[in-house]
C-alpha cells in the first residue's frame, strides 16, 4: 500500500491536507482559524483535481503549433473545475469573514463557545 | 407602672415585692388591664394541627427545593469547571478519531485510484477528447481551457459570475454603515474612520510612490491577462483578481478620498449590472443561434489573433470587470464598511 500511495503522491498530500483542514475546522474554537481550515480544505481539493486531470509527458490545452491530437494535451475538465471551485471558494470566505466581523462587534470575542454562551444568556 | 409588663415584672417575686410596697392596688391595675384586655383565643386543636402539618410541608417543600437548587448549583458548577473539561477532551478524542478514521478511509480509496499521469484515467473520456479535438474549429480560442468555460460550459460561468456578485452584495449588506436620515455619518462610521485612521498610515511616502510606480503596471498586466483571455493562460477571473489588487494598493496608498473620485458603490452597482447583464444576453443570444458550433453571425477570426473566437473576449471582459469590482469592494468593507 505505501508504493501505491507513495505513486499518488499528489493525491497522497492533497488527502492528508484535506485532514489536516477539517481536524482544524472541528478543533479550533476562532472563528478565523475555523475559516482558515475550511480554505485548506478548499485547496486539497484543488490539488486533488488538478492533479487527476495531469497526463504524464502531455501539454497545457493551449494550441501552439497547430496540433490537434487528444494525446498531445492533458484533460482540461478538471482545470475548469478548478477555476469555478477557487471563485465559489473565494465567495463564501467573504461571506464568512464578514458574519464574523458582525459577531465581533456583538460580542467582543471570536471564540465561538463563548459567543454560544453569551447568546444563550441572552435568550433567557 | 406600664400596662403592659416584662416577663421580668410578672415573676412571682417582682408581684411580691409590689404588693410588699404598693399594696392591692399594684394587684387592681393588673387586675384591671387583665379584664379590659380581650380573652384570649380558644385553643383549637384540629386549626393547630392542619397548621403544623403545613407547616410541617412547606418546611419540606422549602428543602426539597434548596435541594434541588443545590443540585442544580452543582451541576452548573460541575459543567462550568470539570464537566467542560471532560466534554472537551471527549470532543477533541472522537474529532481526532472521526480524522483519523477519514484519513485511512481516503488513502486506502487513493491507493486504488488510477495511477498518477497515466493517460488512461477514466477521467479522460470522450469528452475532453471531443473539446481538445474539436474546441479550436467551433469556439476558434487558442486557449481550449478558455473556449471550454466560456463557450461549451458558459452557463457554469455565468452562474459562477453570479455567485462572485451575490456574495458582494450580501457582505455589502452584513457590513455597510449607512448616513443618518439627515445625512450625517453615522456613530459608527466615525468610529470606524478613526479606527482606519488609527491602524493605517497616512500618506506614506513610501508606500505612495511605490504605489504610484506598480499600480499602472499592475493595471495593464491585468487587462493583458483578460484580454488575453483566449491566446494563454488566464482570463476574467484572474486578470480581474489582478486588476482589483492594483486598485486595493491604489487604495491603501492613497485614502477613501481619492479612491472615492472613481469608486463608488455607485460604480460598483451599475458596473456589476452591465457586466452581468451583458454576459447573459451574449449568451441568450449565442444559445438562440443555436450553439454547438452553429453559425451564430459572429465571425470565430483566425485562431490566434487578439480579435479572434468570437463572443469569448467580450465575456471575458465582462468576467474581469465584475471579479474587480467585487474584490474592491470585499476590501472597502472590511477595511471601513463603506466605500
Amino acid at each position: 500500500m505505501w508504493q501505491l500511495l507513495y505513486e499518488n503522491l499528489e493525491q497522497t498530500v492533497s488527502v492528508i491536507l484535506f485532514v489536516i483542514g477539517f481536524s482544524i475546522l472541528l478543533l479550533q474554537r476562532n472563528l478565523i482559524r475555523k475559516i482558515i481550515g475550511l480554505n485548506i480544505m478548499d485547496t486539497s481539493v484543488y490539488l486533488f483535481l488538478a492533479s487527476m486531470g495531469y497526463i504524464q509527458g502531455r501539454k497545457a490545452p493551449i494550441v501552439t503549433d497547430g496540433v490537434l491530437e487528444v494525446t498531445a494535451y492533458i484533460n482540461p475538465v478538471p482545470t475548469g473545475l478548478v477555476l469555478t471551485g477557487i471563485v465559489v471558494s473565494v465567495s463564501f470566505t467573504a461571506i464568512m469573514l464578514a458574519l464574523t466581523i458582525r459577531l465581533y462587534r456583538r460580542y467582543h470575542t471570536l471564540d465561538i463557545d463563548e459567543i454560544a454562551l453569551l447568546a444563550r444568556g441572552e435568550d433567557a | 407602672m406600664s400596662k403592659r409588663r416584662s416577663d421580668w415584672e410578672s415573676r412571682p417575686q417582682a408581684r411580691v415585692r409590689r404588693w410588699f410596697y404598693k399594696g392591692f392596688l399594684a394587684l387592681d391595675d393588673e387586675i384591671a388591664e387583665k379584664i379590659s384586655s380581650p380573652p384570649p383565643p380558644r385553643f383549637d386543636y384540629e386549626e393547630a394541627l392542619e397548621a403544623q402539618q403545613a407547616a410541617i410541608d412547606s418546611r419540606q417543600h422549602e428543602r426539597s427545593i434548596a435541594i434541588e437548587r443545590l443540585d442544580q448549583h452543582n451541576l452548573l458548577v460541575w459543567m462550568r469547571t470539570r464537566g467542560r473539561k471532560a466534554i472537551s477532551r471527549l470532543y477533541v478524542a472522537l474529532a481526532l478519531v472521526l480524522g483519523l478514521m477519514m484519513m485511512v478511509f481516503l488513502l486506502e480509496t487513493v491507493a486504488l485510484m488510477p495511477r498518477f499521469g497515466d493517460p488512461a484515467t477514466p477521467g479522460a473520456n470522450e469528452v475532453s477528447a471531443r473539446y481538445i479535438e474539436k474546441g479550436l474549429d467551433e469556439t476558434g480560442a487558442v486557449n481550449i481551457v478558455a473556449g471550454m468555460i466560456l463557450d461549451y460550459r458558459a452557463f457554469d460561468t455565468l452562474g459562477e459570475s453570479t455567485v462572485l456578485f451575490i456574495a458582494a452584495s450580501a457582505v455589502l449588506i452584513l457590513l455597510r454603515i449607512d448616513h443618518d436620515k439627515e445625512g450625517n455619518p453615522a456613530q459608527e462610521l466615525i468610529a470606524a474612520e478613526s479606527d482606519d485612521r488609527h491602524y493605517e498610515p497616512r500618506d506614506d511616502r513610501i508606500l505612495q510612490g511605490s504605489a504610484m510606480v506598480l499600480t499602472p503596471i499592475i493595471l495593464l498586466y491585468g487587462i493583458y491577462i483578460i484580454l488575453n483571455g483566449h491566446l494563454s493562460p488566464g482570463g476574467g477571473f484572474s486578470g480581474g483578481a489582478i486588476v482589483s489588487a492594483g486598485l486595493i494598493l491604489y487604495l491603501v496608498a492613497f485614502g477613501f478620498e481619492k479612491a472615492g473620485r472613481f469608486f463608488t458603490t455607485k460604480t460598483f452597482t451599475w458596473v456589476s449590472f452591465f457586466s452581468l447583464s451583458f454576459y447573459a444576453l451574449a449568451k441568450a443570444y449565442a444559445f438562440y443561434m443555436g450553439a454547438n458550433g452553429l453559425p451564430s453571425g459572429i465571425p470565430l477570426g483566425t485562431p490566434g489573433a487578439i480579435l479572434s473566437s468570437g463572443l469569448i473576449m467580450p465575456l471575458n471582459i465582462a468576467v474581469g470587470m465584475v471579479v474587480a469590482c467585487t474584490m474592491y469592494v470585499f476590501y472597502a468593507l472590511f477595511r471601513k464598511g463603506g466605500l
